[in-house]
């Protein structure tokens, strides 16, 4: 008898775990035990299997593997008796998820134990089936849980509902088996079957327009009934939660009524008095009654319109929200989140206690708050809002910080008044957050600035003294030094003073104090360096006397080790030194950016993250795939036409830019066209680079087939080129893409064909294209040759993938192989990867046939297919 | 829908685990540290929401113990705040004023608790005495008398061997 096989008891071992000091000792005893439990599994041991398997149930707990035991959850399923079976279900939903390929095997023992004479093993075999089953699971055994929704112990009906709906969840096609059962549920008296039922319809309705009507039509005044009857019902000990008859029944009632009076006058219209009473009559001193009224506001909210009711939601939120609960109040700005769409006056009443909410000591609540405040922000209110907001940001946690500089920033840019009180807060975000600004929050900036000529001197004078106090805020120290670069002149001489300015005296080498302060940082970054140099040179030209002084600053960055540094250092020392006739006019004020530019800018990267994630194909004439069909979609064209879009595309590119690109849009030549649109936005976006141009010529050579369209591509594609310095990944990965694949576009399909299989008799060959914006479908075009001097009938090509891949098969060109080669089968089949680019394709294949009337069966697995596909 | 179901003693020491949606092992883990490490962290008197990867978890405290279930961003907070002290209260009924210790030696029987409370994430019955007599009629009388015969007999066997 193996030494292991007695073991310890599930307590000993238990207690033997804890009794662990360091975690070395525990992994110690875990291994002892693991190795005791793989022994005793060796031996296929029955009498401990079950108590091996609550062991590794705590020994995966605590996070160790337990992969070797799965097995041993389906031996115990199958056993007979109930205390094994029981044990197997727990392990099998606890060792297991749905996605790991050994839960196919338990299919079957389900099955058996869904139609077993003990109602408890049913009801073990439901829920286990409820926690995890997967797609294929529910399509099997859907039929057997349709049944039991009949069943004649309630307990079974309940689990049995609740196992609907993950198989619905799972298998939306199957919902409409369900209505049916689910719609006499409702009908029950049974507290749990009901709220099971309940929550089925729900569930029903979300996933099936058909349910939804039906339920609405065939049961919406039994719901409201039972929600009467639960409401007035007398004091019953057993559902009985703080005074309230099962508030977790009310709720599920109140869910589907919310369900089915959304867009439905009618239905509405018949909850309309049961949803009065509850709002008024519930009790709101506990949490269940809190919980009801809550979940009753969001159905009068979501509910069609009704006055008179909304009024009383609003006034119960507003109640929640100056409870000294938490929760409640977190609860209150959730709803009232919602509840802004609907009725922002009724929402703005509660602006001044929402505002305290921001200054809450619970993140939850902060986070909620500022969302909340966020969505109240207008014209009118902007002024004091913000200044409360940045009063806060004072003294706000670091953690928070980030949120609400980024919330203040878009406020004050949408909502500004004038621009002298948008860069006031703007200076005042920047010295108390400067380190959370985001990059294009101050770009922004100094574009107003640039455009503010009579504000000039007062922006660079307020920057001054903020730089004073809040020189550690990396952001406040680059706006500063740009201004002194640009306006340090107006520092200096307090040009352009405003009445409500104090007058300061700066001095010129108090200036350049500033940006020797800033260059010479240790904390400040290279951006921050290279403004300062920048500065510095124009510094030079407009204090004479500090030249000398700035010639010595900028000669200490001849030898700095970042080469950017250096280079500059040493062009500009020699511009100082050797170039003293031209440097004035080199260092000359920067002409005012361009606003609008900036903003096109800004306002055109959206439609562009907007879609990337659906792009379309666009196929052509030649059944090629197009691959700059994705660069359409990102500016919203129709794509299904290749001639429309060249008119509207050019309309749209138009208002974004604002300009005129009748040349581009008129021409219907070919890369005539697009080089000339390209142009007028290269000069526009200011992005000469060789490099671009370049790839649009490729683009436009390998486009001019389908002329109309390639001058847009290439004009979205530059748009987005230059601003992918601001804008996110995913644009840029298109553009790698889509560079890239052009020069193969005329070459035929983009993967090699592959003989996937070939034996004496027969050989199969793979053809495979791809359908752009769709990387992890495949399309595989499969091609039979007989190579055997027989005829083959009833020809069935069967084919199975691992799980990671969904395989379509469509029917085959025919069943009869001619001999010898002459002629073949072709069959589509269709892969989609879900593992897209981590794994490659495998797949099993099984061919049949007859030779004169003999089945002949060939198989094969298939694992030569190109790699990222 | 509740995703999952979570025990975390006050060490951050897992003492049940349940999963109604999807997670792999790794990832699994990965929830359960990143989840500890946020809540077992908050103030006392706080809320007991927590907003985390666009779910909401709801955690209470009771003694050493957190009890958290992850839900939809939609879904009714309160109530789940509701359903988890349903859950401490049949737990409670069960062992006779439960402690730490009773749920880490009978880890299972909690699981069989949860069972008959919950499926596929949605609340399954809101009667405390059903759910208690449900898992009597289970327990008590399959897996104990099978067991007490099981232990007795080796006990016996251990005593006359020694």
């Amino acid at each position: 008898m193996n030494p292991f096989s007695s073991g310890t008891r599930l307590r000993d071992m238990i207690r033997a775990i804890r009794a662990c000091k360091t975690a070395a000792e525990e992994r110690g005893v875990v291994r002892k035990e693991c190795a005791a439990i793989r022994a005793s599994i060796n031996e296929n041991d029955q009498d401990y299997r079950h108590r091996n398997m609550a062991k590794l149930m705590f020994i995966h707990m605590l996070g160790y593997p337990t992969h070797f035991g799965q097995m041993e959850c389906l031996k115990l399923i199958a056993s007979p008796g109930f205390p094994e079976k029981r044990i197997g279900y727990l392990g099998l939903m606890l060792l297991l998820d749905e996605r790991q390929e050994v839960l196919m095997l338990v299919t079957n023992s389900l099955k058996q134990d869904l139609n077993h004479t003990n109602q408890y093993i049913v009801g073990l075999a439901l829920c286990a089936l409820g926690n995890i089953c997967s797609a294929e699971m529910a399509r099997d055994l859907a039929p057997e849980v349709e049944r039991l929704l009949q069943f004649r112990d309630p307990n079974i009906r309940k689990k049995a509902a609740l196992c609907s709906i993950r198989i619905i969840k799972k298998v939306p096609d199957l919902a409409e088996n369900f209505i049916n059962p689910a719609t006499s549920l409702l009908r029950e008296k049974h507290h749990g079957v009901l709220i099971t039922g309940v929550q089925l319809c729900t569930d029903l309705c979300k996933t099936s327009t058909e349910a939804l009507e039906h339920i609405r039509k065939k049961c919406t005044d039994g719901l409201v009934r039972s929600l009467r009857d639960l409401a007035n019902s007398p004091y019953s000990p057993e559902y009985d939660i703080a005074g309230i008859t099962d508030p977790f029944l009310h709720i599920r009632l109140l869910k589907l009524l919310r369900v089915l009076g959304e867009g439905d006058a009618d239905a509405s219209d018949s909850m309309n008095d049961i949803l009065a009473q509850v709002a008024t009559k519930t009790e709101s001193n506990k949490v269940a009654g809190n919980a009801i009224l809550y979940e009753c506001v969001q159905t009068i909210m979501s509910i069609e319109d009704n006055g008179g009711l909304r009024v009383l939601a609003i006034n119960i939120l507003g109640r929640f929200l100056s409870n000294r609960d938490n929760n409640i109040r977190y609860v209150a700005l959730n709803m009232l989140m919602r509840a802004v769409t609907a009725d922002a006056q009724a929402v703005q009443r509660h602006r001044a206690t929402i505002l305290e909410c921001v200054k809450d000591l619970d993140a939850s609540i902060r986070k909620r708050a500022l969302e909340l405040v966020y969505v109240l922000v207008n014209e009118t209110n902007v002024k004091p809002l913000v200044k409360e907001l940045v009063d806060y940001l004072e003294v706000s946690d670091l953690d928070f910080r980030e949120d609400l500089t980024t919330k203040i920033c878009s406020i004050v840019a949408k909502f500004s008044p004038e621009k002298i009180w948008y860069i006031d807060q703007m200076l005042k975000v920047l010295s108390e957050a400067g380190n959370f600004v985001k990059d294009e929050v101050w770009y922004a900036l100094i574009v107003v600035v640039s455009n503010a000529s009579e504000l000039h001197g007062y922006t660079v004078r307020a920057l001054y003294r903020a730089f004073q106090t809040s020189a550690e805020q990396e952001t406040l120290v680059r706006v500063t030094v740009w201004c002194i670069g640009e306006y340090g002149d107006m520092l200096v001489n307090n040009i352009g003073m405003l009445d409500i300015e104090d007058p300061i005296t700066v001095t010129e080498s108090d200036a350049v104090d500033v940006v020797e302060i800033a260059i010479k940082r240790h904390a400040s970054d290279l951006t921050t360096k290279a403004m300062a140099l920048v500065a510095l040179l124009k510094l030079s030209s407009r204090f004479p006397s500090c030249s000398e002084r700035i010639g010595e600053i900028i000669v200490q960055f001849k030898g700095n080790l970042v080469l950017e540094l250096q280079q500059r250092a040493i062009e500009f020392n020699s511009v100082i030194s050797k170039h003293q006739n031209i440097r004035s006019t080199l260092v000359e004020r920067m002409p005012v950016l361009d606003e609008a530019t900036f903003i096109g800018r800004r306002a055109g990267s959206l439609p562009g993250a907007a879609s990337t994630a659906t792009a379309p194909s666009v196929s052509l004439p030649n059944g090629l795939a197009k691959p700059a069909a994705p660069l359409v979609d990102l500016l919203d064209l129709s794509s299904d036409d290749p001639v429309a879009p060249s008119s509207s595309g050019g309309d749209f590119l138009q208002d974004l830019l604002g300009v005129d690109l009748s040349p581009a849009s008129q021409q219907s030549g070919a890369g005539q066209a697009s080089k000339s649109g390209t142009d007028v936005l290269l000069d526009l976006l200011s992005i000469g680079s060789p490099v671009q141009s370049n790839s649009v010529d490729i683009l436009s050579s390998n486009t001019s087939n389908k002329a109309p369209v390639s001058p847009l591509d290439d004009l979205s594609s530059l748009s987005l080129s230059s601003r992918s310095t601001s804008n996110a990944g995913p644009v840029m990965d298109l553009l790698g893409g889509i560079s890239s694949s052009p020069p193969t576009e005329n070459n035929g399909p983009v993967y090699p064909s592959v003989t996937a299989f070939e034996s004496s008799s027969l050989r199969l060959t793979f053809n495979f294209t791809k359908q752009p914006g769709n990387p992890q479908t495949t399309v595989i075009q499969a091609t039979f040759t007989n190579l055997s001097s027989n005829t083959y009938t009833d020809f069935v090509f069967q084919a199975a993938v691992p799980k990671f891949l969904q395989l379509h098969l469509d029917p085959a060109s025919g069943n009869t192989l001619p001999a010898t080669g002459n002629g073949s089968i072709t069959q589509t089949l269709r892969v989609t990867n879900s593992q897209h680019g981590k794994k490659s394709l495998v797949m099993r294949i099984r061919i049949a046939y007859k030779i004169n009337g003999k089945d002949t069966l060939e198989e094969g697995q298939i694992s030569n297919f190109p790699r990222d596909l | 829908m509740i995703h999952f179901v979570l025990l975390i003693s006050r060490q951050g020491k897992v003492r049940l685990t349940k999963w109604y949606s999807p997670y792999t092992q790794k990832e699994r883990s990965k929830v359960i540290r990143e989840l500890s490490g946020v809540i077992l962290s908050r103030a006392p008197k706080l809320c007991n929401f927590v907003e985390w990867r666009g779910h909401k978890v709801v955690y209470k405290r009771y003694a050493s113990l957190y009890f958290c279930m992850c839900i939809d961003d939609t879904d009714n907070e309160l109530e789940v705040l509701e359903m988890i002290h349903h859950f401490v209260e049949i737990l409670d009924r069960y062992f006779g004023s439960v402690c730490e210790l009773d749920l880490i030696f009978n880890f299972h029987k909690a699981y069989y608790i949860l069972d008959e409370l919950l499926i596929a994430g949605e609340l399954q019955e809101s009667s405390k005495k059903t759910v208690a007599r449900l898992i009597a009629a289970q327990v008590d009388s399959l897996v104990e008398t099978a067991k007490e015969e099981a232990s007795s007999l080796s006990n016996i066997i251990a005593q006359a061997t020694k």
